[in-house]
């Protein structure tokens, strides 16, 4: 659908040069500062106060915003911390909640390379896919010259892993000098965030349905077994939703 | 092996660098490497997604009923009120992240100022 037509500028004989780089990647740097940008800012707001609460450092949270980025699987791993899971548990937790990111990236990888892209660069480049930089991405690559996709997503990418590592570090430095009321909306960001992206961005039915049994069973599971509330639920209501979708669609095609 | 219990500075960073970083960028790398050659409606994605979805509801959920910090100092039936009202926005008010966030936000402190 994208990748279909036929860029003016592939055609254009000269190699690409520093110049042609910049302007794209301050054009990457541009795309950044936009709506979803700034709602983003405000779950990493809540993120902070949550790391915060959880007893972490000014320096883990903040590497921790640079190394993981997506946020699902840092508040995951914020959660596992919290309920005291080892290392083990707390790693497969995060994994099961990042698995999403390879269909992400699967689907963003052909819009992003052009024809000369070396596979490093993929590999480098991936590590920005987060839920904001993906929809922004897949909604323009589209209109951005073939050749330069990759600077233009270096661009997009980077401003947002920096920007919101800044956002963390200053949350956190007057986290405790805020009013109560502040606090606990601040509290109160991040699971909205959640509760309306993550139902705005499911693709089937099954992905309200897994939805719905995650957030009943978080809290059960976590009142009987706290280490394992999250895996638990997880693999619970994944494999029902799972079922539901398939129930659903032989119930259709009888 | 939890993250406390070894005192030592590198510890955290260790432990955020495999249950973190490792469990993400993973999956990052494998997307590259697969990039193009699975299908995104293939069913073991379909459930891959869903075991995923359910698992951060599973967090939205505690955070809403066993919250930490001055929230969790609000009554719960004042912090479900605020995410249902604000869900119930961004599902009438044309599905937009920002109205559901600052309905519910609005709910919340008008509820703590006015209890």
């Amino acid at each position: 659908m994208l990748s279909g037509k036929p860029m003016p500028d592939d055609a254009t004989p000269h190699a690409p040069t520093i110049a042609d780089r910049r302007h794209w990647y301050l054009r990457g740097v541009r795309a950044a500062v936009s709506v979803p940008g700034l709602i983003l800012a405000s779950a990493f707001v809540g993120f902070a106060g949550l790391a915060k609460e959880a007893g972490l450092t000014l320096a883990e949270t903040v590497f921790m915003t640079g190394v993981v980025w997506a946020l699902p699987g840092k508040v995951v791993l914020i959660g596992a911390i919290l309920s005291g899971a080892s290392l083990p548990a707390a790693a497969f937790a995060v994994a099961l909640s990042s698995v999403r990111l390879m269909p992400m990236v699967v689907a963003l990888v052909p819009e992003l390379k052009g024809r000369h892209t070396p596979k490093w660069v993929l590999y480098v480049l991936s590590h920005f896919v987060a839920v904001t930089s993906w929809v922004i991405a897949m909604e323009r690559l589209g209109g951005i010259p073939r050749a330069m996709r990759t600077t233009w997503y270096a661009g997009i990418g980077s401003t947002l892993v920096l920007a919101n590592m800044g956002v963390v570090a200053v949350v956190f430095l007057v986290a405790d000098r805020l009013p109560p009321a502040v606090s606990a909306a601040l509290f109160l960001l991040t699971p909205m965030y959640f509760l309306t992206s993550l139902w705005g961005s499911a693709r089937e039915w099954a992905g309200h349905v897994a939805m719905v049994l995650g957030l009943g069973l978080g809290p059960l599971f976590h009142m009987f077994a706290p280490q394992y509330d999250l895996l638990a639920a997880g693999l619970i209501g994944g494999i029902a939703a799972y079922a539901f979708h398939r129930l659903s669609r032989r119930r259709r095609a009888s | 092996m939890t993250f406390t219990s070894i005192d030592a500075w590198w510890w955290p960073f260790l432990f955020i660098l495999v249950a973190g970083w490792l469990a993400t960028d993973s999956w990052r790398f494998l997307g590259v490497y697969f990039g193009g050659r699975i299908s995104e409606d293939s069913d073991l994605l379909v459930l891959v997604r869903a075991v995923a979805t359910a698992l951060v509801a599973a967090v939205i959920g505690n955070l809403i009923i066993f919250p930490s910090g001055a929230l969790a100092a609000t009554p719960l039936g004042l912090r479900m009120g605020a995410a249902a009202l604000g869900f119930a926005a961004y599902l009438f008010l044309g599905k937009r992240v920002l109205v559901g966030i600052v309905v519910a936000e609005a709910v919340l402190v008008a509820g703590m100022l006015l209890g």
